[in-house]
């Protein structure tokens, strides 16, 4: 199949996922939780992209993807609550030093900026950390954000240890669905670019990079930004999503979630990311929602079934993929038509074989 | 494998869809916490709702007979799971929703049920936030700044208290917010506070408590969830304090009882209900948590009537009251009708008043742990004058 | 003197937590400095330890609870082993962490079902769990067993690793994996040996943290097992005596932090520490110097 029907190809199937969304956005009423899902599972993808931007196209592996999205989150909430709320929100602060706000837009970029700017600084020192120790350093650092933005001194800002809320939030899934959609396809883009090589190369092997005269200094660096930029955005629509913001959401316990879904996607997969994070938030989220309650059948009432069996089952499923599916759903690959024809095409050919010896 | 997950994700899509409803039935949501920090006491407020619904199974609207049936979901106490399992209710077609447990997932979730135009009945969210500006949120519990005042205004007057260590859990709005109401108010009266924070997953309060010690307060008032007074109370009793410690509703639970069993700690607690104030409904429900173990270990081992789990009883008959005033299973009736709904409880007069849908309550009751018999004595009946 | 009997409590506090610390540092470091992996389920198994006490002592006498929650726990150290890293031998380091992310949250989560979400009180072991006065300070006797416990099996494990025969094979991996197994060394049992020896010190690190902390719950586990990873690091990975003074560090920094008034800031005060230490002498306080190998 040639590049070009392949791009058509994949524009079509994406448009029709649009179309699909919408419709079903017609069908069920707004608050139908297949809706709720579909939007955590945007942002999430827009997150775990991110993170697999560092993680395994760049060969980074940072754990502080929460505390990024937690700067994000903040600087989200704290630009955008409309001035007539504020009085009500910071209610212990006197209505709080900011007393302007600007746009959604503007807001959510500014999320992705200010992320990106303590990105920057921690990068500094701590990219010159290799693999765990790099892992163990950026778990540090987000849980040191999360110190700061509850310290009460500071409450003027963050509201201290307590709920930012009242921001403009999005009702249509459409929102997250465009707005995470276009940040991946710039991640693509960048991932696709010389840039996206060099991380590759750095990937691979960090020496040999280094000797075909890539900066890895500075390349690191800018990976790290842009991720953490991504991770920002997706905060600030998580924050948006959950309607309200309050820093001990974003634990440890959320990064492993994100890069749980990484890995259940394949490492160095954008689409796999994305396919991960709907099967990951829509199977712990709702269609094993049933193993919580009782259940009979006729009579018979099934064993074990109690609140929090869910979450049993579900990290067995997590341990089985990581300990045999080692690679993930997709791999390192891509999912594209081109593949899903040359697959189709092999099979066929396979068969034929089958029947050609069997004849 | 991979035909075989599809089949799998099939089957519980199907499990899921078939879950719907015959005719003749009015859902109710029950939206707590089973598991995270606030899991202990969204049981024993979930048990109250049972008990009311085994009590009470069905409801007459406009003559027809409607079985009521629970859609219980678990918030696990995240602000983070408590939209998706918000859409969970919503999804079921819910007519009214109970909950929750805790003020942040109340506020995280209310936009996701004002959206579906289903009313919600708070049953011990305490913050003014989950109720103010809206008209879907209502509750039947006292708001933290009375609770607050109730709690300053004991202090002062009945420890003649006038230097107080506040402990609040950090990130918990629930411990800030009653813990910044109490320092208003006890300030206000003359008094000195000393407040810190614990970060969450603290398990050494040694510090904590000997920084009280050191500088010679006269109560300490540490608003948690009970996980954290376990430990608070076992480290002041190793640290041999003598001041009382004062605590909001939240401590009103056996598992307080249980810590505080053989200390010399007085511990002090406001909350709704007291044990005793009904003699039938507390044989009752003791006698319905003992029949069964699971109950049993969600009510934390013994049959210790906790004042959530009578709010929970009252909010059931609450909302059964609104629908039968609505005279539909529809929600958006059931929330016009919630306005005027009024109801005489185990816990006191139930009704709402018509700004924010608070409760109209004025009266909150103090006990005080007895650590031979590990049951609550009656102090006092508190209010804000 | 006031001064003493003021602060005397923070001290004293800081010390037990750090020789509970210094036990479940120990199964970190020594994990670390032969697989190269941070163990992160090894707070959870801390945390197992607990419940399996609680649990066990709610039908049995103490004197075959105790050794019962030891025995369980060294179990479980070498089933998890078994089951969720052996067959990662040869996988890139990633998949391992990734791998022991995933057993923590499995156990977090099984633990979460099986005590339904409910804080369980850990019974209170006679003797240790008595309070003491020192000088004007009170505490429980705990707070003094710990550090001599700590020191006295740190030193037994000192001369297991010095003079057996199985203590020789583990230095000799953890110096070179490859050479190692090439000279015959039985690799599995010498890491399978080595995850016992954590998990049984983390049994009894567990039995003496809840004795001052009488609550457990799924997450219990978390926390200490960062701090004491830090601990590790702070004290140079791979080296026990190491360890043991940098969570005796922690234990004490924590606690004055906390007594200075800075409560908000007692957690993330242990992480800054950790990139200090990371950024200024990576091989930690006594931590060997290791060259980068192309």
């Amino acid at each position: 199949m040639s590049k070009k029907t392949n791009a058509i190809i994949s524009a079509v199937l994406l448009a029709a996922l649009c179309v699909f969304v919408v419709i079903l956005e017609q069908i069920l009423p707004s608050t139908h939780i297949a809706l709720t899902v579909l939007k955590k599972s945007c942002i999430y993808a827009l997150v775990a992209v991110s993170m697999n931007l560092l993680n395994g196209f760049t060969g980074l592996f940072s754990l502080g993807q929460a505390g990024f999205m937690l700067i994000g989150a903040y600087t989200y909430g704290v630009l955008t609550i409309p001035v007539a709320d504020r009085a009500s929100v910071y209610q212990y602060f006197d209505g709080g030093l900011i007393q302007f706000a600007v746009p959604v837009f503007v807001g959510l970029i500014a999320a992705g900026a200010v992320a990106a700017l303590f990105a920057w600084l921690i990068g500094l020192p701590v990219l010159r950390l290799k693999s765990d120790y790099l892992a163990i350093a950026t778990l540090g650092f987000a849980e040191i954000i999360r110190a700061i933005f509850q310290w009460d001194k500071l409450g003027v800002i963050t509201n201290g240890s307590n709920l930012l809320r009242k921001f403009p939030t999005f009702k249509s899934v459409m929102f997250p669905l465009i707005v995470c959609g276009v940040c991946i396809a710039i991640i693509v883009l960048i991932i696709n670019s010389s840039y996206g090589r060099a991380f590759r190369a750095i990937r691979d092997d960090e020496i040999a990079a280094e000797a075909m005269g890539i900066n890895l200094a500075k390349h690191k660096r800018m990976s790290f930004c842009i991720s953490s930029f991504f991770a920002g955005v997706g905060g600030g629509l998580l924050a948006m999503y959950q309607t309200s913001i309050q820093a001990s959401t974003f634990k440890s316990a959320m990064t492993y979630e994100i890069l749980l879904i990484v890995v259940i996607g394949g490492l160095g997969s954008v689409t796999g990311s994305c396919l991960a994070s709907f099967l990951y938030i829509a199977c712990s989220e709702w269609w094993l929602r049933f193993l919580d309650s009782e259940m009979y059948i006729g009579r018979f009432k099934v064993p074990l079934l109690r609140s929090g069996f869910r979450k049993v089952v579900f990290a067995v499923i997590v341990m089985v993929v990581v300990l045999f599916y080692r690679k993930g759903i997709m791999g390192d690959k891509e999912f594209s038509p081109a593949r899903v024809y040359d697959w189709w095409q092999k099979r066929k050919a396979k068969k034929n074989a089958g029947k050609e010896a069997a004849k | 494998m991979k035909k075989l997950a599809a089949a799998l994700i099939c089957a519980t899509m199907c499990l899921s869809c078939v879950a719907t409803a015959s005719a003749e039935t009015v859902k109710i949501g029950v939206f707590e916490p089973a598991s995270g920090d606030n899991g202990a006491g969204g049981k024993q407020e979930t048990l109250g709702i049972q008990y009311a619904n085994e009590e009470t199974p069905t409801v007459e609207i406009d003559g027809v007979e409607y079985d009521v049936e629970l859609v219980i979901v678990d918030n696990e106490s995240s602000t983070e799971k408590a939209p998706t399992a918000a859409s969970e209710l919503v999804s079921n077609g819910v007519s009214v929703v109970l909950g929750s447990y805790g003020s942040g997932v109340s506020i995280a979730a209310s936009d996701i049920f004002a959206d579906a135009g289903i009313p919600v009945i708070g049953v011990t969210c305490t913050n003014p936030q989950v109720t103010e500006g809206n008209t879907h949120y209502f509750r039947i519990c006292f708001l933290d700044p009375f609770q607050g005042t109730v709690l300053a205004n004991f202090a002062s007057e009945n420890f003649s208290a006038t230097k107080a260590y506040v402990l609040t859990k950090l990130g918990d709005d629930y411990s800030v917010g009653l813990g910044y109401y109490f320092q208003e108010a006890f300030e206000a009266l003359g008094g000195e506070v000393i407040s810190d924070t614990f970060p969450e997953g603290t398990a050494d309060f040694t510090s904590y408590i000997t920084t009280a010690i050191n500088e010679g307060v006269d109560v300490i008032f540490a608003p948690t969830s009970t996980e954290a007074a376990q430990l608070i109370i076992a480290t002041a009793d190793s640290q041999g304090v003598e001041v009382p410690l004062l605590a909001g509703d939240t401590w009103d639970s056996n598992v307080i009882l249980n810590a505080a069993e053989g200390t010399d700690l007085g511990v002090y607690v406001t909350t709704f209900y007291q044990e005793g104030a009904n003699e039938e409904f507390d044989a009752n429900i003791k006698e319905w948590i003992n029949a069964d173990s699971t109950r049993l270990a969600n009510n934390g081992g013994d049959d210790t009537v906790a004042a959530v789990t009578a709010m929970g009883y009252d909010a059931y008959y609450t909302a059964l009251e609104a629908i039968k005033n609505a005279g539909s299973t529809d929600a958006a009736a059931v929330n016009e009708a919630l306005w005027d709904t009024t109801y005489t409880g185990v816990t006191g007069e139930i009704s709402f008043e018509s700004e924010n849908g608070d409760a109209n309550r004025d009266t909150a009751y103090v006990k005080v742990a007895n650590t031979e018999t590990v049951a609550w004595d009656f102090v006092a009946e508190q209010g804000v004058q | 003197m006031d001064f003493i009997s003021k602060n005397l409590p923070y001290l004293l506090a800081g010390i037990s937590v750090g020789g509970q610390y210094a036990l479940i540092a120990i199964g970190y470091t020594m994990v670390y400095g032969i697989l190269r992996l941070i163990n992160f389920a090894h707070g959870d198994i801390f945390m197992v330890a607990a419940l399996v006490f609680v649990y066990a002592s709610a039908s049995l006498p103490l004197y075959i609870s105790i050794p019962l929650t030891i025995v369980a726990t060294v179990i479980l150290g070498f089933a998890v082993e078994r089951v969720a890293y052996k067959p990662l031998r040869n996988a890139p380091r990633m998949s391992v962490m990734i791998s022991a992310i995933g057993v923590s949250y499995l156990l977090q989560n099984l633990a979460l079902y099986i005590t339904g979400g409910l804080a369980q009180v850990v019974p209170s072991i006679p003797v240790i769990s008595n309070t003491v006065k020192i000088g004007s300070a009170t505490t429980k006797v705990v707070t003094l067993v710990t550090p001599v416990l700590t020191i006295v099996l740190v030193f037994v494990l000192m001369q297991l690793i010095n003079h057996t025969k199985i203590g020789m094979a583990m230095r000799a991996v953890s110096d070179d994996f490859e050479t190692s197994r090439l000279m015959g060394i039985k690799i599995n049992s010498v890491i399978s040996t080595t995850f016992m020896i954590g998990s049984f010190l983390a049994a009894i690190g567990a039995l003496l943290y809840f004795t001052n902390y009488p609550s457990v719950v799924p997450t219990s586990g978390a926390m200490p097992g960062l701090k004491a990873f830090v601990a590790a690091v702070f004290g140079g990975i791979g080296s026990i005596p190491g360890a043991v003074i940098g969570a005796f560090i922690i234990g004490i920094c924590e606690n004055i932090i906390k007594g200075l008034g800075w409560t908000t800031f007692s957690d993330a005060f242990t992480f800054a520490l950790l990139i200090v230490v990371l950024l200024v002498k990576p091989t930690g306080l006594f931590g060997e110097k290791a060259t980068d190998k192309v």
